[in-house]
């Protein structure tokens, strides 16, 4: 898989071939709380740069997830929706969101590196 | 006025909270654990909660103040015993609630547990019905925590004896660091639980006693999933000036003698509500699945009605599922009856339900 990208919207994506697979940040999750709400897209859905994609839940509030490239779901992760809280566990691994298969790969350009995205949380911690 | 801050601001800053503005005060919405962990630490083990922000209010005066009171609050307040407490309203002339309370019978007169966000407003509305004779007061030198679960009691037991004799909605004066205070046995969880009113200057010597006892600080946040799943109301979401307590499913806190003889305000229409029943009442809600319908969520009846809306709504730790309250037209009512929840433009399937969702352990 390649090195993650991160969005500001606070989702990540790594890519094997033409196929990403998305999730939502470590960071995101300590700012969401308990999460107790997933619901992921299902394959076959078409989904846009920075269009909506998917929504989470906590105790709190709910927030969408959108998608930081282009393509189309070949997978949602069921076992989230099953378990939300495992999402607090391991959001950058095992708690994924969904898979795409991409249209641009140049997409990804505009997204961050691990550094630049820790660096814009820090710069903006809400 | 600027934005206020409870006496133990800095102590809940020391401990990881995250504020939130909530009625003109920065409050903790959580600390560090999280709002589930602090939801089941109080119903496992107990936790304080700074509930300073609320009113403190108290009335002194002569036997007529009891007539005034009673003109605005739908209790029994002249068969009151002191130290004993009920919980009620203030209703305005059309019978919608102004604010729900807990008045409590002092040797003095009475006191009031008002909502924060309504306390400058209720005692505006209250000192219209008093007489010169009678005296009234916010005392913003206490502080009010919150202790709740079910070892509140062995726990508290130990710092000020005699508290585990008070039966649930009493209370009385305890002595402490040769200061008194006044302690009910009451709560908003659904545990059993004290609410010690405190001065300002020794509240942090308590919340010191409490976390040597592994009493955790718990938020707003877990406030809320606490009291949704014991059935309680959070004014300005399921009680506001427009509901009646009829429509608001609490027909029990308005006292058998006074339901006949009346004399509040916005009787004739409370007695034309309990004879001929409210169109919309608050009940329990249970979406199926795991699907959260929050406020203002739209309620369906099976055949596409729109029939009501959602006033609380949230996941509750501890039932281990999604929970709601909300408003439903009476026909539509009764326990079972399958409805549908408009959550994010798709309707889910849910049930009326029974409340509370959390059997509740009050100690009688």
């Amino acid at each position: 898989m390649s090195e993650k990208k991160f969005s500001k919207k606070h989702e990540w994506v790594s890519l094997e071939g033409d196929i990403a697979t998305v999730g939502i940040t470590k960071h995101a999750t300590e700012m969401l709380g308990d999460i107790v709400f997933v619901e992921v897209p299902d394959a076959g859905k078409s989904l846009e740069k920075e269009g909506q994609a998917a929504v989470v839940e906590s105790t709190k509030a709910a927030s969408d997830v959108y998608s930081p490239i282009s393509g189309e779901v070949t997978e949602g992760n069921k076992a989230i929706a099953d378990d939300p809280g495992s999402v607090n566990g391991d959001p950058e691994g095992a708690s994924w969101f969904f898979k795409l298969k991409i249209k641009d790969k140049g997409e990804l350009d505009s997204l961050m590196s691990k550094d630049e995205y820790e660096k814009f949380c820090k710069e903006n911690p809400n | 006025m600027g934005v206020q801050k409870t006496a133990l601001y800095d102590l809940h800053k020391s401990l990881g909270a995250k504020f939130v503005p909530f009625a003109g005060y920065e409050m903790p919405i959580q600390y560090k654990d999280g709002i589930v962990k602090e939801h089941i630490s109080t119903r496992t083990h107990a936790g304080f909660f700074d509930v300073s922000h609320m009113g403190q209010f108290f009335l002194e005066g002569d036997e007529t103040l009891v007539d005034a009171l009673e003109k605005i609050i739908p209790s029994d307040l002249k068969s009151l015993k002191i130290n004993h407490s009920k919980y009620s309203f203030l209703l305005n002339d059309s019978g919608g609630i102004i604010d729900d309370l807990i008045v409590t019978k002092t040797n003095k007169g009475f006191s009031i547990i008002l909502n924060a966000a309504c306390k400058e407003n209720d005692i505006k509305h209250i000192s219209k019905f008093l007489g010169k004779t009678h005296k009234y007061f916010l005392n913003n030198d206490l502080s009010l925590i919150a202790l709740q679960g079910p070892k509140s009691v062995e726990i508290l037991e130990k710092l000020i004896p005699g508290v585990s004799e008070l039966k649930f909605m009493s209370g009385n004066n305890f002595s402490y660091e040769s200061e008194s205070l006044y302690i009910t046995r009451s709560g908003y969880t659904g545990e059993d639980g004290f609410e010690i009113s405190i001065s300002n200057k020794k509240v942090k010597n308590l919340i010191d006693f409490l976390m040597k006892n592994e009493v955790k600080p718990i938020g707003l946040g877990a406030r809320d999933t606490l009291r949704l799943e014991a059935g309680l109301c959070l004014y300005g979401h399921d009680l506001n000036e427009k509901i009646n307590p009829v429509e608001a499913n609490l027909k029990w806190a308005i006292a058998k003698k006074r339901k006949e003889v009346g004399g509040f305000n916005g009787w004739s229409k409370i007695k034309d509500l309990l004879t001929n029943g409210s169109e919309k009442i608050r009940v329990g809600i249970k979406p199926e699945g795991k699907v959260i319908a929050r406020e203002n969520t739209k309620i369906f009846s099976s055949n596409g009605e729109e029939i009501g809306f959602v006033t609380s709504g949230t996941f509750g730790p501890s039932v281990n599922r999604p929970v709601a309250m909300g408003y439903i037209k009476s026909e539509f009512s009764e326990i079972g009856t399958s409805i549908q929840l408009e959550v994010r433009g798709k309707k889910y399937e849910g049930k009326v339900s029974e409340l509370p969702f959390y059997k509740k352990s009050y100690v009688k």
